[in-house]
């Protein structure tokens, strides 16, 4: 217990300096944001806006630099990023808690099912070296080796342009109202298939290689031979002694994999125009949105401390060596 | 080593007249196939019989654990039993051929009849599973109808049997020091109550007065319980004290098997002399220590003729034409057939072996 509140206050002190620096960047940026700004919207801000404005890039003069953090801080604590440009005047809290879902449901479903497909495939071709799953190795290591972008592209030409069997870009039927209604959750799902399915593909190989050279490894391993010897059911011994041990780093893997979710999915979401937080990210960045920019870095940071706590937190579990006695 | 029975200076007890319970005929493994073939080994016959203590001895390379693993069908690839045969005798019925076995029988035959403490305790156990699980999951697999209580109430007493306390059923190996998790092993491999227990280097890993605390329990043990034992070492002057009988392996054979109190009196092949003579004994008058000159075979390319010629001191002109084969030799200090045997020329020149 200890040693989980000690792991909790690290990540405290972490999500606590990472926080600052990302208050500090726009503050430190040479240029002045809030001038290109004004420029763009000429006219149309408000003076109250202006102000809100210098106040989150640090531009409000009449402040110290101590008071602009405080505030920033309680602005954090309401739940207040700013208000984005792109999206104006739509508050960034806002426009992130719209694309997040998307996100989280596309690649969250997609990262999972790499992980166990690769995984599963892995403990197999592993356990039975020399079996036709070996020769799906090479088969998974090209496909995850071609740059994701231009298999997202080849896929829409092909099933998208083609074959039109798929669309070929956004989340969902835009004549739908987004809603939990039947016609538009089959709608998104369908949407969902083909960046769903480059994005399993390409990540899969990965976790397949992993685990089967972990396996190779932990088989040779003297308890593994006593399983055998102490004649176990076969699949005791392969999920319970070697399984269970190769897949350790594996773990680790997709716990900080779960961080990269929410941000890294650029390229997926960037492909096929689909309205998740890396493509507002990528909106964000052309039109100049530091708001937005901002407060996209900022729940990236927290989603990869908090995987990063979790991956902690399992290995614990399942690897009682890391555990501190008392 | 209190008992009688163990000690090297007074008789053991004949032990060829018991019942077998392992016979390996003309059991030949190689590690892999084809031209690249290394033959580990060659033609090896020996008898277990029941409730004896039998040694193996031999340098690194001869083929001792090699042996142990082919007898349970646990070699792995590329290891290939290429001849021979296994037969165990149960208690009761009919002997069974364990290289016959599909994997059904087998695996009810593993740990059953036969069950092996492992060289290296450090490793044997699996690190992320409790004492208990390890101790349990080969109750769950062997009888299905125990109930979970039954089966840690057994963990409980397997453990007080090895003289750990049974509240360390919770631990992880790696809260055990290395002696209590050999010991663990030992209470593993007796959790069926097996007929054979293959012990390989079961103490190497751990100090010496760990090995004398850990080799005494088992003797006690063996006495309690009853089973036969194969003691795998390269430390002879162990065997001696602990087993009844012992086989010497040298490149791949069995090159002499005799009482152990015979072998330490009179040893009858060159090489179980210079093994003997490497070690000093434990008990009796001291003796100068040479050791064999030379190192191991090199089982890609084996010697013509006997594998030890070219560092046996009594080497002469057959040795290095013709392969020695193991046959029986009568004791010339006693008058009794002792089921001893040895493969060396020096011993009879009336057998042929092969060119």
């Amino acid at each position: 217990m200890k040693f989980v509140l000690q792991r909790l206050a690290f990540y405290l002190l972490t999500a606590w300096a990472a926080i600052t620096i990302n208050f500090l960047i726009p503050r430190l940026m040479p240029g002045d944001p809030v001038q290109s700004l004004l420029a763009r919207y000429q006219g149309q801000l408000s003076s109250k806006s202006i102000a809100s404005l210098e106040a989150l890039f640090g531009l409000d003069r009449d402040r110290s630099l101590w008071q602009q953090y405080t505030d920033y801080w309680a602005s954090l604590f309401r739940g207040d990023l700013g208000t984005s440009f792109t999206f104006f005047p739509t508050p960034v809290s806002e426009v992130i808690a719209q694309s997040l879902p998307w996100t989280l449901a596309l690649v969250g479903t997609t990262t999972l099912i790499s992980f166990l497909l690769g995984t599963g495939i892995g403990i197999f071709a592993g356990w039975k070296r020399g079996s036709w799953l070996d020769g799906l190795l090479p088969v998974t290591t090209f496909i995850s080796a071609i740059p994701y972008f231009w298999l997202g592209l080849i896929a829409i030409a092909v099933f998208a342009v083609q074959w039109p069997l798929f669309p070929a870009s956004g989340g969902y039927d835009t004549s739908l109202v987004p809603s939990l209604s039947g016609a538009f959750v089959s709608s998104a799902l369908y949407h969902a298939v083909l960046p769903g399915v480059t994005v399993v593909l390409s990540a899969m190989a990965g976790w397949v290689l992993g685990m089967r050279n972990m396996m190779v490894t932990v088989s040779s391993e003297d308890y593994v031979m006593v399983a055998q010897a102490k004649g176990l059911p076969e699949r005791r011994v392969m999920f319970s002694y070697a399984a269970r041990n190769a897949i350790l780093p594996n773990v680790s893997g997709f716990a900080l994999s779960l961080g990269f979710i929410v941000g890294g999915t650029l390229l997926v979401e960037m492909v096929f125009s689909y309205p998740g937080i890396g493509y507002v990210l990528f909106q964000g960045v052309g039109a100049k949105d530091y708001p937005l920019m901002q407060g996209v870095f900022l729940i990236i940071t927290l989603a990869v401390l908090a995987a990063n706590l979790l991956a902690d937190l399992l290995y614990m579990i399942l690897d009682p060596r890391t555990r501190k006695e008392g | 080593m209190s008992t009688s029975a163990t000690s090297p200076v007074s008789a053991p007890p004949r032990s060829s007249t018991r019942p077998p319970v392992l016979e390996i005929g003309g059991l030949s493994v190689d590690y892999g196939v084809g031209d690249g073939a290394v033959r580990a080994l060659h033609d090896v016959d020996l008898t277990l019989r029941r409730g004896e203590v039998l040694g193996l001895a031999g340098e690194s390379g001869s083929g001792k654990s090699t042996l142990a693993y082919a007898v349970t069908r646990l070699l792995s690839p590329p290891g290939v039993i290429t001849g021979g045969d296994v037969r165990y005798h149960p208690r009761e019925g009919e002997p069974v051929d364990v290289l016959a076995m599909t994997p059904q029988e087998l695996r009810a035959f593993r740990w059953q009849e036969v069950s092996i403490v492992f060289q290296g305790a450090m490793n044997s156990l699996n690190p992320v599973h409790t004492v208990r699980t390890q101790l349990t999951d080969v109750l769950k697999a062997h009888r299905p109808r125990m109930s979970r209580e039954e089966r840690t109430g057994r963990a409980r007493e397997l453990l007080s049997l090895v003289g750990i306390s049974p509240d360390r059923l919770g631990a992880y190996p790696h809260q055990l020091s290395g002696g209590m998790r050999q010991r663990v092993m030992i209470a593993m491999a007796l959790a069926l109550e097996p007929e054979i227990v293959v012990m390989d280097e079961p103490t190497t890993a751990l100090d010496v007065v760990m090995q004398r605390q850990i080799l005494r329990q088992l003797v006690r043990l063996r006495e309690e319980l009853d089973f036969s034992v194969v003691f795998i070492t390269h430390d002879i002057s162990l065997l001696i004290e602990f087993s009844d009988r012992i086989a010497i392996m040298y490149g791949g054979r069995v090159v002499e098997q005799a009482g152990a109190a015979d072998i330490y009196r009179d040893p009858r092949h060159p090489y179980s002399h210079g093994l003997l003579h490497s070690f000093p004994a434990l008990h009796g008058p001291r003796r100068e220590l040479t050791g064999i000159p030379g190192s191991p075979p090199d089982l890609r390319a084996m010697p013509s003729g006997c594998a030890f010629h070219p560092r046996c001191p009594k080497a002469f002109e057959p040795c290095g034409l013709r392969t020695p084969h193991l046959a029986p030799v009568t004791d010339t200090g006693t008058d009794t057939d002792t089921g001893r045997s040895v493969a060396c020329w020096l011993n009879d020149d009336r057998r042929s072996g092969e060119s």
